[in-house]
């Protein structure tokens, strides 16, 4: 808890719009209004673990989709890949393989449009020309995916189309919307038929078409105001993904790869079954959300970054023709270094965007995904860590199951748990570079914190979405405690 | 248009694995299992964009989602196109959806939101609770009849008489006129 110490004066913002989950930013100021602390609260659930004891493992790759309604599939591979191992099928069939990708890229395809179209257009689009920041400030009626609906329809048009794609391979491949059942362990329980492969098909080329014109935007914002955005939020850091064995970017497998913010390899091609040896989790007193780092630098040093931007900088290479085309230009803006600008996260989804989508082409164009062999099995094991790189970053699921088949431990690391202490420090970053000292902290002027928040694009949605949310809350505190100001957002 | 020829598409929205936050998917598989004519059913963990395709493609939609509070059994309202109030737009508010049907889709869909009370929403955990469930019976038939009739309640008020609702706290929502008065 931040106390109200003599002399200062607290600000809450929460929950956060156009986050995932609750969110609260607190702002600790002193009389000049100079920053001297800032945090960000993500108000997790607890208990979820708990839910998934004693309950039979091969249930688990259903029941963790409740989690999260916007990336269940994340969730669901990432378990099922863990219940692999508990019934030694880990060595997945051809057809079990591409079919989860296939879901995985969906999954990929559409939560990054969503971001980009209907969570971060808005701060970009009604930007000034000349000022990349004008669109943080606009008239909040303004900031929002309506209006970005009124002014650019076809954009918007877009966003939805794409989703809307995104949901219809998803629900080829998963099954249901809820209960999605189309991986278990060892497999999946069904393969693409034609006519479903024929129906994905005939779309795939104008979602080809629109992801490039989504990049050329987010590229074009992005180079254009680099100066400016630079140092928005941003700061050196690790990073951290999976990687293929030759070194490609992989969301659904491979090894782990940490670099450090100047590209040295901290560790490279980690079995991920081992992770505990390599990263680590801080609990602090202020925070429900844990902070992970990276064992050999510890807890001060060690902590690092997740998603699109670490991805970017730790691949050697994307596997599709234009999204590495993408990449290239994307690394030669920082001469072939890892790029640390955190606004550059929108550009690095937009290229996951292509690349996404060129393999789900890949995909269903590869006649394995009408194969018959669905199932393997072989040596049981006791204990399991699935791994994915699900659209937010590195997602981790760790158990153990006992010879009942009963699921006796359950360790979740998601990837908002990953980015927890780079999204703090680049809120402490933009709240010391453009509140601080300011005679007046406006509404738009606290949306800078927000926008630098959704570059990350943080999900914690396992929160209940039952009608009557609460809208933005802003809260003006004394020093003594008395509250000064109260603003709503949408109240 | 005959009103028998209306078509009406369903939500129910919510978490099954938050107790009585999924009381929007369980009625929509009552439904769903009943297979009533000319009406799409749809369930989801929350309303997101791409659902206002889905509602520029019908005359009609009911989103059916639980209420932390308001009336018991049920609310049932219209709903027109407005601000997406919700905190994030990952999920969308019901007002949100039918403005974005009608920004990109220039669908002119009839909304209505079935708000179902629910009571237990704090803890991981199946099933609804044993109100909730009487609500949900409840709610069910109330649907029912107007899928029967495809006639809405602000098209013809009695259909809903004598029904316990009040005005709930939903964006963008108004009561049906005449009907809960």
């Amino acid at each position: 808890m931040v106390a109200n110490t003599n002399g200062f004066k607290r600000i809450a913002i929460e929950p956060v719009t156009r986050v995932e989950g609750h969110g609260k930013v607190t702002l600790l100021l002193d009389e000049q209004n100079r920053v001297h602390q800032a945090r960000l609260h993500i108000v997790e659930f607890r208990g979820f673990e708990r839910f998934i004891l004693g309950r039979p493992f091969w249930e688990v790759p259903v029941l963790v989709q409740r989690l999260c309604g916007i990336c269940p599939v994340s969730h669901h591979l990432a378990a099922a890949k863990a219940m692999d191992r508990i019934v030694g099928g880990e060595k997945l069939t051809p057809t079990a393989e591409k079919m989860r990708r296939l879901m995985h890229y969906g999954q990929f395809f559409q939560s990054h449009a969503l971001h980009f179209f209907h969570l971060v257009s808005p701060d970009i689009l009604f930007g000034g020309i000349e000022d990349p920041f004008a669109g943080f400030s606009a008239d909040p009626a303004l900031r929002n995916v309506i209006a970005v609906a009124a002014k650019f329809p076809e954009l918007a048009v877009q966003g939805v189309m794409m989703r809307k794609y995104g949901q219809e391979v998803i629900l080829r491949t998963a099954g249901k919307k809820i209960h999605g059942t189309g991986a278990i362990p060892g497999g999946i329980n069904k393969n693409l038929t034609i006519a479903e492969r024929d129906f994905l098909l005939k779309d795939v080329e104008q979602m080809i078409k629109w992801s490039h014109g989504a990049l050329k935007i987010a590229k074009d914002y992005t180079v254009k105001h680099l100066t400016k955005l630079a140092p928005f939020g941003s700061f050196d850091s690790s990073h951290m993904s999976l990687i293929r064995a030759d070194g490609a970017m992989d969301l659904y497998h491979g090894g782990l790869r940490a670099i450090t913010a100047d590209g040295k390899k901290i560790f490279d091609h980690v079995d991920y079954q081992k992770y505990t040896d390599y990263i680590a989790e801080e609990v602090r007193p202020w925070s429900y959300m844990k902070f992970p780092f990276i064992k050999s630098i510890g807890p001060e040093n060690g902590w690092y970054r997740v998603g699109p931007l670490a991805r970017l900088n730790t691949a050697d290479f994307i596997d599709t023709p234009a999204a590495e085309a993408a990449r290239k230009e994307f690394m030669a803006v920082t001469k072939g270094k890892p790029n640390n600008v955190s606004m550059a996260y929108h550009w690095a989804r937009m290229i996951e965007l292509l690349h996404s989508i060129e393999k789900i082409r890949e995909l269903l164009n590869d006649k394995d995904l009408q194969g018959q062999d669905l199932v393997t099995r072989g040596q049981r094991r006791e204990e399991t860590v699935g791994l994915i790189e699900a659209p937010r970053g590195t997602l981790f699921h760790h158990y153990r199951v006992d010879k009942h088949d009963q699921v006796t431990m359950a360790n979740l690391i998601v990837s908002t748990t990953n980015n927890n202490e780079p999204m703090n420090r680049a809120v402490q970053k933009v709240a010391q570079d453009h509140l601080s000292g300011k005679k007046e902290i406006t509404e738009g002027l606290l949306n800078h914190i927000e926008v630098v928040i959704r570059a990350y694009d943080p999900c914690l949605s396992c929160a209940t979405h039952a009608l009557g949310q609460m809208p933005l809350v802003v809260e003006l505190v004394d020093a003594a405690g008395n509250l000064v100001d109260r603003k709503t957002k949408g109240g | 248009m005959l009103p028998s020829e209306r078509k009406v598409l369903v939500i129910g929205y919510g978490n099954p694995g938050r107790q009585d936050d999924g009381l929007g998917p369980a009625l929509a598989a009552a439904l769903e299992a009943e297979a009533p004519p000319h009406v799409t059913v749809e369930a989801d963990y929350q309303l997101t964009v791409e659902d206002a395709a889905a509602v520029a493609a019908h005359d009609a939609v009911v989103f059916v989602d639980a209420a932390v509070s308001g009336p018991e059994p049920f609310a049932f309202h219209t709903v027109t196109p407005g601000e997406p109030l919700s905190f994030s737009t990952h999920s969308v508010s019901p007002a949100g959806v039918m403005a974005l049907a009608r920004e990109c889709f220039q669908a002119g869909t009839a909304g209505y939101v079935l708000a179902i009370r629910g009571y237990e929403f704090n803890e991981f955990g199946e099933g609804l609770s044993p109100r909730a469930q009487a609500n949900l019976a409840a709610a069910l038939e109330f649907l029912r009849t107007i899928l029967r009739e495809r006639v809405f309640p602000e098209d013809v008020p009695h259909l809903t008489s004598g029904l316990a609702c009040s005005a709930h706290a939903v964006p963008g929502a108004t009561t049906a006129k005449g009907a809960f008065e």
